[in-house]
């Protein structure tokens, strides 16, 4: 073996075991590295009130109420709700059917107390004409329409 | 002129739209430049260095003579 | 492969490939403009802040590009000791670092009024931060050392392992649940991003490549000017005038 192809294999060696390492620690590390959780992963894990987490999914289509400056809304993963509680200034792209990301707490009650909002927007871009053109052949997929 | 007022305000987001736009201009016409810039010092740098210093082959010249 | 190696050979190609990835650039990034801000609709749901995207997804794809760049550079580096390797990867950081830097901020000035925050911890976001230290730990490693050639060294270890990071960067938003949404251009089956959209993306992309190559074939020639100058002074050092009298004497 040449000095030129041991350092090869030293160097492919060294990144296939970096690569592992990488993949164990990141599977291990893997509930800290989720951003948010669903309404279902919460339900299963049973969460305190004193947790801080983030909970994410869509805002079910017509559960806005807005009482002056408290919003309520329900957050969906289409299998599991969970009702939501906001006192605040909302992102411009909140609104029903679209993704969401809240942060708070549960109450004792079963809803979570959002101190802040975020909108969460999936990888379409069109301009409206297309998206009522698909509308109107009945073509459009919305996440809310598997329903 | 108020379609352009309308254009330049983009839908009310004018200023996260054209700060990235701008800010983008200056780091890569930035970039651009301090490159060019660079490599031209660099030149007249090696000139200068080349026109002082006798090359390899004239000194190796002298020694042999 | 040794053919382009030799940094004459290289000099001499770089020369001919400039003018056209330069002039490309300019048509391109042109275009891009025109139909990115002029000649493309409004989003559906963004509105008008989808142009941030022709300047920021762009941003993104060349920062990890110039990484990819100067991996493989570090690997040759390391397994072939080309010279030219070397100096590769030295100029491709600086322009990595800048596309990087640019994807963080215009992410940032997008996520604000459409996320409704300007960052967020989240692994698409945090990985790509994570891009912008290595490319900064590099270029401080490369220029620590009194010696050049450790400095090469030294840094092309620390691009080699950092390279982990860029699967994880483009992988991120499959693997875990981010704020971030997931790719529209390299989805599987079709984009879910309209053809008029899509042009100026792509148009800027391609225009911010070639001014990648154009920029990078530039600083290449800047670096192996640098190390001729370093080696005609480590000359100058050794055949001063002094030393060559005495040597003179001695002889």
């Amino acid at each position: 073996m040449t000095r030129k192809q041991r350092r090869l294999y030293f160097v492919l060696l060294g990144m296939l075991a970096l690569g592992a390492a990488t993949a164990l620690v990141l599977t291990a590390i893997n509930d800290t590295l989720v951003y948010f959780y669903s309404p279902t992963d919460i339900k299963a894990k049973h969460v305190g009130t004193d947790r801080r987490l983030r909970v994410g999914g869509l805002v079910e289509q017509g559960s806005v109420v807005k009482q002056g400056e408290i919003v309520r809304f329900v957050v969906t993963d289409l299998t599991t709700t969970l009702p939501v509680t906001f006192k605040g200034v909302l992102p411009d792209l909140f609104r029903e059917g679209q993704g969401v990301v809240a942060e708070g707490k549960m109450d004792g009650a079963g809803t979570f107390q959002a101190s802040e909002v975020l909108a969460k927007h999936d990888e379409k871009y069109m301009p409206k004409e297309v998206t009522e053109a698909l509308k109107q052949s009945g073509r459009w997929q919305e996440e809310e329409g598997k329903k | 002129m108020s379609s352009l007022a309308t254009y330049f305000s983009m839908g009310g987001y004018a200023s996260y739209v054209w700060t990235s736009y701008a800010l983008t201009a200056v780091v890569m016409v930035g970039l651009a430049v301090s490159t060019w810039r660079g490599m031209k010092a660099r030149e007249s740098e090696l000139k200068v260095l080349q026109d002082l210093t006798p090359g390899r082959r004239g000194r190796s010249k002298d020694t042999q003579g | 492969m040794h053919r382009f190696a030799n940094p004459a050979r290289f000099l001499r190609l770089a020369a001919a490939i400039q003018p056209w990835t330069a002039a490309a650039t300019v048509l391109l990034i042109g275009a891009g403009l025109y139909f990115g801000l002029i000649a493309s609709p409004a989003d559906y749901q963004q509105g008008q802040t989808v142009r941030i995207m022709y300047v920021h997804v762009p941003s993104a794809w060349l920062g990890m590009a110039c990484y990819s760049t100067m991996a493989i550079a570090s690997a040759m580096a390391l397994i072939w000791k080309h010279p030219l390797a070397d100096l590769i990867g030295k100029s491709a950081a600086p322009i990595g670092a800048a596309f990087t830097f640019l994807c963080l901020v215009t992410g940032s000035l997008w996520g604000k009024p459409m996320w409704g925050t300007w960052w967020a911890w989240d692994a698409r976001l945090t990985s790509m931060l994570i891009l912008f230290f290595l490319y900064l730990g590099y270029m401080a490693l490369a220029n620590a050392f009194d010696d050049p050639t450790r400095g090469a060294k030294a840094s092309a270890v620390l691009a080699l392992a950092g390279f982990v990071n860029v699967p994880v960067i483009k992988f991120s938003v499959d693997w875990w649940n981010t704020l971030h949404q997931p790719a529209s251009v390299t989805k599987i089956g079709m984009p879910s991003i309209d053809p008029s959209m899509l042009l100026p993306l792509l148009l800027m992309g391609v225009g911010f490549t070639t001014f990648f190559v154009t920029v990078l074939l530039v600083r290449v020639r800047s670096e192996i000017m640098a190390s001729k100058i370093r080696a005609i002074r480590l000359m100058q050092i050794h055949s001063t005038p002094g030393a060559v009298a005495s040597g003179e004497v001695v002889g």
